[in-house]
């Protein structure tokens, strides 16, 4: 990562940093290239795992987003306000501390006061703290740039997260049990002509393979994210 | 010895951690474009299973579980630190993780550069946490097995890794689709060899 | 001070180690009483939704109170230990325990004169612990509800399990065969009884994708009720001890 002279620049942020107009060219565009060209899923490669996990049904896919985007806004800013003071030798171990201590307190706090709320959430809690979009943005971004770039890239990014996720869980949860939100969307006749659900469409190698043929539609679309062998 | 063995044999491919438990997901799939650097952070990642896991099975046995603290005196037997657990093994993980960065760093600058983002990315690798709360889990009853099982699992993870990444190399010459060159076809190849591994699924050992 | 330096490092790791110790455990600890709260009710809850009382969080203590009726704590071999609160009894401890040392709770309902007994249960999922709560009737082999919950199963899949159309497949199957021996109940891929309207075949449909979870309740609740066998022919001599 970048070494920075760090003996002159001021401890916390806004100084420094050049005006520029809130909502900027540059500025819309960390909010808007995570959708598509920077998209953490198909082009960065980060977050696979919870892609397989969560997106069975629909609702934990979009729980999961949405923890996930503000999980992201928060650890980006608060290491953003430090990057000036974290040493470069223990960055990781503090960029995992923050965001772990962060998604716990957050579960202690639920646990306490909206019980309901923290048994549906609980099982994402470890798939928050270990997801690579969270920390693979940290080192990539947050840590290199002022508090307002680093939300909007946090936002950005999971929202680019959210919606792969979102289209997997669509279909997995439409092909596989013919259901969107638990509620079944297939009518009763489709099902009496002999169709029946895709079972297969419910287990992770399948997620997979659509996520697979997503990057092949997202490329065939927009013909920068071809690799060049 | 022969449990030693169960548990090792288990471990790389009954539970390997890619095809059984998708998790270290997204380094596979990044980073197997080479036979040469998939390598490199297989390795990597046996390293920080084998030692981490071990440590971490000592940490909870004598620190954090319900109990554990009884060895100090029976008044601390009633402490229980297991919400301590995350941060403590991500703390030992993320500490191992900074070392072997410093090792490529200085002995494999090449790798170093190949491995990018991702080699500080083994400390939030799911399959490395997913190690460690596994072992958790399963309540091992020495330090040894626990060794067993973290080494068993990390060798699990770079022979998956080194299968796609063969593979990855021998369709280069194959005529696939510019969009679903590289990534896309990884992703699909993926689906394909998990589904495979799905028939060890049954096997009770 | 140079942020590189040795000096700098450690000092940042143990203001950092400090300031995020004592925040955790002070909310951990300040939070501690109304997280107990939350889960005993929870329990309480749970335990009434087993005999066919729904409720939310707030009422179910009360409730509880007036429809429990017996909290007992047994020892493998059927008898009542006094001395153990049955309730606080926390499985995940208890289980590791070898089966001699375990004790095992039974909580006694009585609902408009009819009584239910109600075994909590605790086992292995795919991922993690999965645990529940299952009531039966007076003869202590028809099942009258079956509560379950998890902590980290997949979430579509095994985490179904705390789904009420899940629940209620073990409604009216009997935990016995003719004999009198205990078979449990099997979530099974193969029971062939769509409607569920078999109530002798001990089986009951799985769910699609969530085979290990379903066979982690299959083994929970087989595991579970055989150490209440010795307690439950005290009660009824025409039980046969199957351990």
């Amino acid at each position: 990562m970048n070494a920075k002279k760090s003996q002159n620049k001021p401890l916390f942020f806004f100084v420094n940093e050049e005006k520029e107009a809130l909502f900027s060219k540059k500025n819309r565009a960390l909010l808007k290239d995570p959708l598509d060209d920077n998209n953490p899923i198909t082009v960065q490669v980060l977050g696979i795992c919870s892609a397989l996990a969560i997106t069975v049904q629909l609702k934990p896919a979009i729980v999961m987003s949405i923890s996930v985007m503000a999980v992201m806004a928060a650890s980006n800013v608060i290491i953003s306000l430090l990057r000036n003071l974290i040493p470069n030798r223990i960055r990781i171990i503090v960029q995992l501390v923050v965001v772990a201590s962060m998604v716990i307190l957050v579960d202690q706090v639920l646990r306490a006061y909206a019980y309901d709320v923290s048994k549906e959430l609980s099982i994402f809690i470890g798939l928050i703290i270990t997801n690579c979009i969270v920390m693979g943005r940290l080192e990539a971004f947050a840590l290199g740039n002022g508090v307002w770039k680093s939300f909007l890239d946090g936002v950005g990014n999971a929202a680019g997260y959210g919606f792969i996720l979102i289209v997997v869980a669509f279909f997995r949860e439409l092909l596989g049990s013919g259901k969107l939100f638990g509620l079944q969307v297939i009518p009763d006749a489709v099902y009496e002509m002999g169709y029946v659900n895709n079972g297969l469409m419910l287990l992770s190698p399948m997620a997979l393979i659509t996520v697979g043929i997503f990057i092949w539609l997202q490329r065939a679309r927009n013909r920068k994210l071809i690799e060049k062998n | 010895m022969e449990a030693y063995f169960n548990l090792f044999v288990k471990s790389i491919f009954i539970e390997n951690m890619i095809f059984a438990y998708f998790l270290g997901m997204c380094s596979y799939l990044a980073v197997s474009k080479t036979v040469k650097t998939a390598v490199g952070l297989g390795l990597a990642v046996i390293f920080v299973l084998a030692i981490t896991v071990p440590i971490n099975f000592l940490l909870d046995t004598y620190l954090l579980r319900p109990g554990a603290l009884g060895w100090l005196g029976s008044d601390y037997a009633s402490i229980d630190l297991s919400f301590l657990s995350f941060i403590m093994f991500i703390a030992v993980i993320a500490s191992m993780v900074q070392l072997v960065e410093m090792i490529v760093e200085k002995f494999a600058p090449a790798l170093y550069g190949a491995l990018g983002i991702f080699l500080p990315l083994i400390a939030v690798n799911c399959a490395i946490l997913g190690g460690s709360l596994f072992m958790q889990q399963k309540d091992f009853s020495g330090v040894t097995e626990s060794a067993v099982y973290g080494l068993g699992s990390g060798i699990g993870w770079l022979l998956a890794i080194l299968a796609i990444a063969a593979i990855r190399e021998k369709i280069t010459y194959s005529n696939i689709p510019a969009p679903l060159r590289g990534l896309g076809i990884t992703f699909i190849i993926t689906g394909l060899m998990a589904l495979g591994f799905m028939s060890f699924m049954g096997i009770k050992l | 001070m140079n942020r590189d330096s040795n000096g700098y490092t450690f000092l940042f790791a143990t203001i950092m180690v400090l300031v995020v110790a004592s925040t955790l455990a002070f909310t951990a600890s300040s939070l501690k009483g109304l997280q107990a709260e939350n889960v005993r009710k929870e329990k309480m809850q749970n335990i009434l939704t087993t005999i066919g009382i729904e409720t939310d969080r707030d009422q179910a203590e009360s409730l509880y109170k007036q429809y429990i009726v017996e909290e007992l704590s047994l020892t493998h071999t059927g008898s009542v230990d006094t001395q153990t609160d049955a309730f606080t009894i926390a499985l995940n401890n208890e289980i590791k325990k070898p089966v001699a040392e375990q004790r095992f709770p039974l909580y006694v309902a009585d609902v408009e004169g009819k009584k239910f007994y109600v075994v909590p249960l605790r086992g292995a999922g795919l991922w993690d612990a999965i645990w529940g709560y299952l009531a039966l009737k007076e003869d202590k082999n028809t099942i009258q509800g079956a509560v379950f919950d998890h902590k980290g199963e997949t979430a579509g899949l095994g985490a179904e399990i705390t789904q009420k159309w899940f629940q209620e497949r073990f409604v009216d199957e009997k935990i016995m065969d003719q004999n009198g021996q205990l078979v449990g109940i099997n979530v099974s891929k193969t029971n062939n009884d769509p409607t569920n309207s078999d109530k002798e075949d001990h089986e009951i449909d799985a769910i699609s994708g969530a085979t290990i979870t379903g066979d982690g309740v299959t083994a929970m609740i087989a595991e579970r009720l055989a150490h209440y066998l010795p307690y439950f022919s005290k009660e009824d001599t025409s039980l046969v001890l199957n351990n």
